[in-house]
Order: C-alpha cells, then structure tokens, then sequence
C-alpha cells in the first residue's frame, strides 16, 4: 500500500511557538488508498501537525510536498485549492440548517435560468447530489430535510465528513472523529472512514483512542514531545508497541527501523 | 418526544411524522405559525364577542391599514433577528427618513419619487453605517443602535426644524397609504397571486418528481394550495364591500413575499441563516460574515424607512413623535411574537406579517372597546412576555429531546 509518490509528504517540518518546540524535524507522509493513525499524548504536537497541513499554521522550517512538488501552503484556502480537506473535532456546523444546507454550505448550487440574478438556490440540485453522495458513502439520515441539531452525534460527524468530500479532495484530515460518541456510531464513522480508503484518498485520523486507530488505520505515527516517536504497520505490531512509543517506554530499534522503512517508499 | 422513542426513530432510519410529533412541532415552535394563526382567530373571537364592528369590513380595512408600517419595519427586523442580533433604532430611522422625504418635497420642492427615495436612501445609509459599525469594531449590536435611537432621534428633531411639523400635500405621497382599488383591480390581483403561487407550487413539485426526489406528498401540496387561494379570496372579497384593496397593503405584501424568497431562496438568505445558526461555521465555509452583518442591518434601515415613509403618507404629515412611542418595540415584538427566534437562526418573514396582525388586531380591537392606553400597553406587553417564554420553552425542549 505505501508504494510509489506519497499524495502528501512533509520533511523535516519544524514549528515554535516561543519557547515551546511544538514541531521537532518531523517527517511524514500519506499515500492515495491509505489510512493513517496519528498518535501522541497530549502536547505531543498532533494538532499543530494538522494545523501545518491545513494551512492555519506556517511551519517555520522544512518542506511540504503534495504529488511529489514542492508546495507552500500559507492559509486554509491553498490547502483546499490543493486537495486538502480538514474536519475539525468541533465540526462547525449549522445546528439550524438541515443536512443538504450544511453540506453546500459556502458553495451553494445556484439555479439557471431567471433565477439567477437572485442567485437562487437550487434546492433540488443540491438535494439530489446530497443523496447521491451519502449513499456512495453508504451514510443513513432519517431526512435530508431536518435540521442537523437533531441528529446523533455519529450522524453529525458522518455529515461533516461528507461535506469535506464535497470539494473532491485527496487529503482527509479527521480531527478525533470517534470522540464523544457511542459504540454503534464509532462503527459507523469507522466504516465511513473505510469507504474514504476504497475511494483512493489519504486519510489521516487524529484520535486518543487506540481500539479506533487499530481498527481502521494501515499505519500508526507517533508523536511524542513534537518529535517522530514511531511508525507502525497496524498488522504487525501491538496497542503496547504503540503505547511504548506514546509515553517514551521501550521505543528501541525497532522504531528506527520502521520509520526507515516508512521513508524509503 | 422522548428520548426511547427517539431511538426507535433513528433505528428505524425512517422519518414517520405522527399526530403525536405534529403536536410537539407545534409546542416546540416548528409549527409556530399555526400557532400564531389559532392565537389570531382566539382574539378575533374575543373582540368579536364584545364588539361586533370588529370583524366588519371596515374595521378590517382599518386594521389592515394601522399595520402596514409596523409590518414593513418588522420585515427589516426579522433578518436581523436572524442574525440573533438586535436594531433598536428602526423606529428612529423611520421617523427621520421620512422626515428628509418631507423636507425635500414640502421645503425643497423635489419631486415626489426622488424625494423618497432619498428617504428611503436615507434609511439604507444608516443601517449601512450601524452595520459596519458593529461588525467592523465587534461592538455589540444593541449599543450601536442604543446610540442610533438616540442620535436618529435627534436628528429627526432637527431636520424638522422650529415647527417640529410638515403636513404633505403632493399627492403621489400621501396616496401611498389612501389609494384604493376598483373591485375589478382587486379581482385582478386575486387572480395574479393565486395563478402565481399555483404556477410555483406546481413547478416546484414537478421538478422534485422529475429529479427522482419523490417524497413530497401531492395532496399536502394541494391543500396548501387551496388554503392560501381561500384566504386570497376572502380577503380581497372583504377589502372589495368596505372601499377596495388598498395599494399599502399590496405594498406590503409585496416586501413580504419578496423578502421571503430572499431569505429562503437566495444564496444570501441561506447565509444570514448560517451567519445567526453558527457565525464560526459560516466564516469557516468561507462565507463572508461581516458582508453578511452589514448587508443585513442595511436592509434593516431600508425597510424602517419605507415603513416611515409609508406612516408619514397615511398621516399626510412627519412630526417630532414620528416613528415614536412604541413602535420601535412593536416592530420588534411582532415577529417575536408569531416565532422568530430573538436567539438567531430561526424564523421566517411572514412572521413579520403575522405578528403586526396580532399587534394590530388587539390594538384595534382595545381601541373599539375604548380601553385606556394603560390597558392596552400592559395587554400588549404580556402578550409579547408570553410569545417570547414560548419561544425560550421551545429552544429548551428542542436542546434537551432534540439530539439524540
């Protein structure tokens, strides 16, 4: 699976905020049809990584290739123009919309015809593309017509990934995804984040909980104190590997090895 | 609905709405203009009871008359309620718009359409201003329109000069408010509405059909259909025995449905409801917020001019007390009152509609009855406490039951 150019490829990627190292020379990378597991304690610097990624924070030093070219990405817009989309922990949301609203929110279909001036909604357009996508990603709404505050924390999140697919990204960024929600709803978004995988996107998946990454992920990365602390095939190691590696207990050779083996790809 | 049926629900993937849920709706507020039309017909009742001119068509002309400014300014309120915001000064910036109006055509001689509109300008520029003001320096809303109603309020005075007074003569204003239609124009218009809204419903619904988006029921749409062609029908038969339909109320109706389609058609519509449901969504889905805010409270101070453009016509004057006295805070109760939410996001323009006729009818009705202006203020203020705890009873139950 990690064979050929990375869709996304960071080197050596540094950023301080003041005396704090939040970024130490990370390196990482993501290939098309691949779910990583990003991993780390708290402060561990899995945040600013993204953030680096999404464009809300330029990294003070190393590079960032996106198809194997050398890219600067300056603010979200760049990140988005490039194929790079983000869905946040806190979802943002328009608890008063419905599902097809949230989901065109800011890239509304406007009718042809008359209504043009107006820049008219077309409703119809929307809803049936709305339909259409959450059916491919095999995601049940009782409506597409009610409002997005009355559905299930699972439902909600299932919407939010939906809509970051709406800009035919390559690169999803999913900021705890299983966080907050119930057993039957973490194995609906975990089966919607296998559904990003069959369709060839790279997904990165930010979570505290091990039993999700597992469950989903082909490769887990660990941060620890803003610095690459291991990187894991899923299939070959264990949740105390990892943990090892998470709190700097017994993160030995084999560390190295992996990671090596990671970056010749 | 409780949160085991809830459940079941959502297990179910299935959206069946039961008699039991139709009830919630209407309690919960997603039905809250059925609500506030069962609250119109319980005051027709009760006036009607105690005086029988209340419901003759005279009267009705009248009241649809008395509302046509509150109405028109409320219409410029429900989207800034929208924003959950507030704009205290409309009533002010009603008065001094159509103040400027007057000065130019009584003082200055202007012509009448170029005298109002640069009222009507006027209006729009202070809003603009008050909108910018706010999203520019993040000053909250109520104190920069708090300073407005103080300083619109001053300027009013001062426009108008020693006498604090000027009667309107041209009769392309004044008739704004006192031009009424043939029985046969009324027919018309009846005609043209109906035809118009059946030619959308119809259009609307084929185009769901043909997208394979099915669900909507087809007797649902005729009902409603033939709902609002009755209503159509009685009114203009109503308005026809006493002198007409008045060109005021095609004035408002016209603002109405227009600014309806906006809110709810429109790109822009669906970005004042993300903006007032979640400002930070709204900005992250790169919406524009502050062009939004601006936007918003220039239409605000747009509709509060025409609503005092349209006061100043139907008195054939402006004085130092227009735009006055509760108005400001009728305009603002209406729309709360028939289910626009203060807390954004939530409502539509007909509430602005809906909400003067409620204000109106039990003003009317207590002027009838020649209540004392004391009663009618504690009236109307209870009505409004009450509209406002449904509201705040309605966004409660929905937090609570309304995620499963």
């Amino acid at each position: 699976m990690a064979d050929g150019t990375p869709l996304l490829e960071l080197e050596g990627v540094s950023k301080r905020f003041g005396p704090v190292q939040a970024l130490d020379r990370v390196d990482f990378a993501v290939h098309a049809g691949e779910v990583i597991g990003l991993v780390g304690d708290n402060g561990a610097g899995k945040s600013t990584l993204v953030k680096a990624i999404a464009g809300i924070y330029a990294p003070d030093e190393g590079k960032i290739r996106f198809e194997g070219e050398e890219v600067r990405i300056k603010g979200p817009q760049d990140a988005t123009e490039l194929g790079i989309a983000t869905v946040y922990q806190d979802l943002a949301l328009c608890d008063n919309l419905d599902v097809v609203a949230n989901l065109f929110l800011g890239r509304e279909q406007v009718s042809a015809g008359p209504g043009q001036v107006s820049r008219q909604l077309d409703e119809v357009k929307m809803e049936h593309e709305t339909a259409d996508l959450l059916s491919n990603l095999a995601v049940t709404i009782p409506s597409l017509r009610s409002e997005v505050g009355t559905l299930s924390g699972g439902q909600r999140q299932q919407v939010a990934v939906a809509r970051s697919l709406l800009g035919e990204p390559k690169v999803v960024l999913l900021d705890e995804p299983t966080a907050a929600l119930g057993v039957p709803q973490t194995k609906q978004v975990l089966e919607l984040i296998r559904r990003l995988r069959e369709r060839n996107l790279g997904v990165v998946v930010i979570s505290h909980n091990l039993a999700d990454v597992f469950a989903v992920a082909d490769r887990v990365f660990v941060l620890r104190l803003g610095r690459s602390a291991g990187e894991f095939k899923a299939e070959e190691t264990t949740e105390e590997h990892v943990v090892g590696a998470i709190t700097g207990v017994g993160d030995g050779g084999e560390r190295d090895q992996q990671a090596e083996e990671g970056e010749k790809s | 609905m409780s949160a085991t049926e809830a459940a079941t629900a959502e297990e179910a993937n299935e959206h069946r709405p039961s008699s039991g849920e139709t009830v919630r709706r209407i309690v919960q507020g997603d039905l809250s203009s059925v609500r506030v039309v069962l609250g119109l017909v319980l005051i027709a009742v009760i006036f009607q009871v105690q005086e029988s001119r209340f419901l003759s068509a005279e009267n009705l002309t009248n009241l649809m008359l008395q509302i046509t400014t509150i109405g028109l300014i409320s219409v410029g309120i429900v989207y800034v309620l929208l924003l959950g915001e507030i704009d205290l000064s409309v009533g002010a910036v009603s008065g001094l718009s159509a103040a400027v109006m007057a000065v130019l055509s009584v003082n200055h001689g202007w012509n009448a359409y170029l005298a109002i509109g640069a009222g009507v300008a006027t209006g729009a520029a202070i809003g603009c201003l008050q909108g910018s003001l706010f999203s520019r320096f993040v000053v909250p809303s109520f104190v920069v329109t708090l300073a407005g109603l103080l300083a619109w309020e001053g300027a009013l005075l001062q426009v108008l000069g020693k006498t604090g007074s000027l009667n309107i003569n041209d009769p392309k204003i004044t008739g704004l408010a006192n031009i009424f239609y043939s029985d046969t124009v009324g027919w018309i218009f009846a005609a043209v509405i109906i035809g118009a809204y059946g030619a959308a419903v119809a259009v609307g619904y084929r185009r769901r059909v043909a997208a394979g988006l099915g669900d909507t029921n087809a007797v649902s749409q005729i009902v409603r259909f033939v709902f609002v062609a009755a209503i159509v029908i009685a009114a203009v038969a109503i308005l026809n025995s006493d002198r007409g339909v008045p060109l005021a109320v095609m004035i408002l109706l016209a603002f109405v449905v227009g600014m309806e389609y906006v809110a709810k058609q429109t790109t822009f519509g669906r970005h004042v409801y993300a903006v007032g449901g979640n400002a930070e969504a709204a900005r992250r889905a790169g919406i524009r917020v502050n062009r939004v805010r601006v936007a918003v409270f220039t239409i605000s101070g747009t509709m509060a001019a025409i609503g005092g453009v349209m006061a100043a016509s139907r008195l054939f004057a402006v004085n130092q007390n227009s735009g006055g006295n509760e108005l400001l805070l009728l305009a603002i109760a209406g729309p709360v009152i028939a289910g626009t939410s203060l807390f954004g996001g939530r409502g539509s323009v007909w509430t602005a509609l809906l909400g003067a006729l409620v204000i109106g009818s039990i003003s009317n009705g207590m002027d009838l009855l020649s209540l004392s202006s004391a009663v009618k203020l504690m009236v109307t203020g209870g009505v409004l406490l009450l509209a406002v705890l449904v509201d705040a009873v309605a966004r409660q139950q929905r937090q609570t039951s309304g995620r499963v």
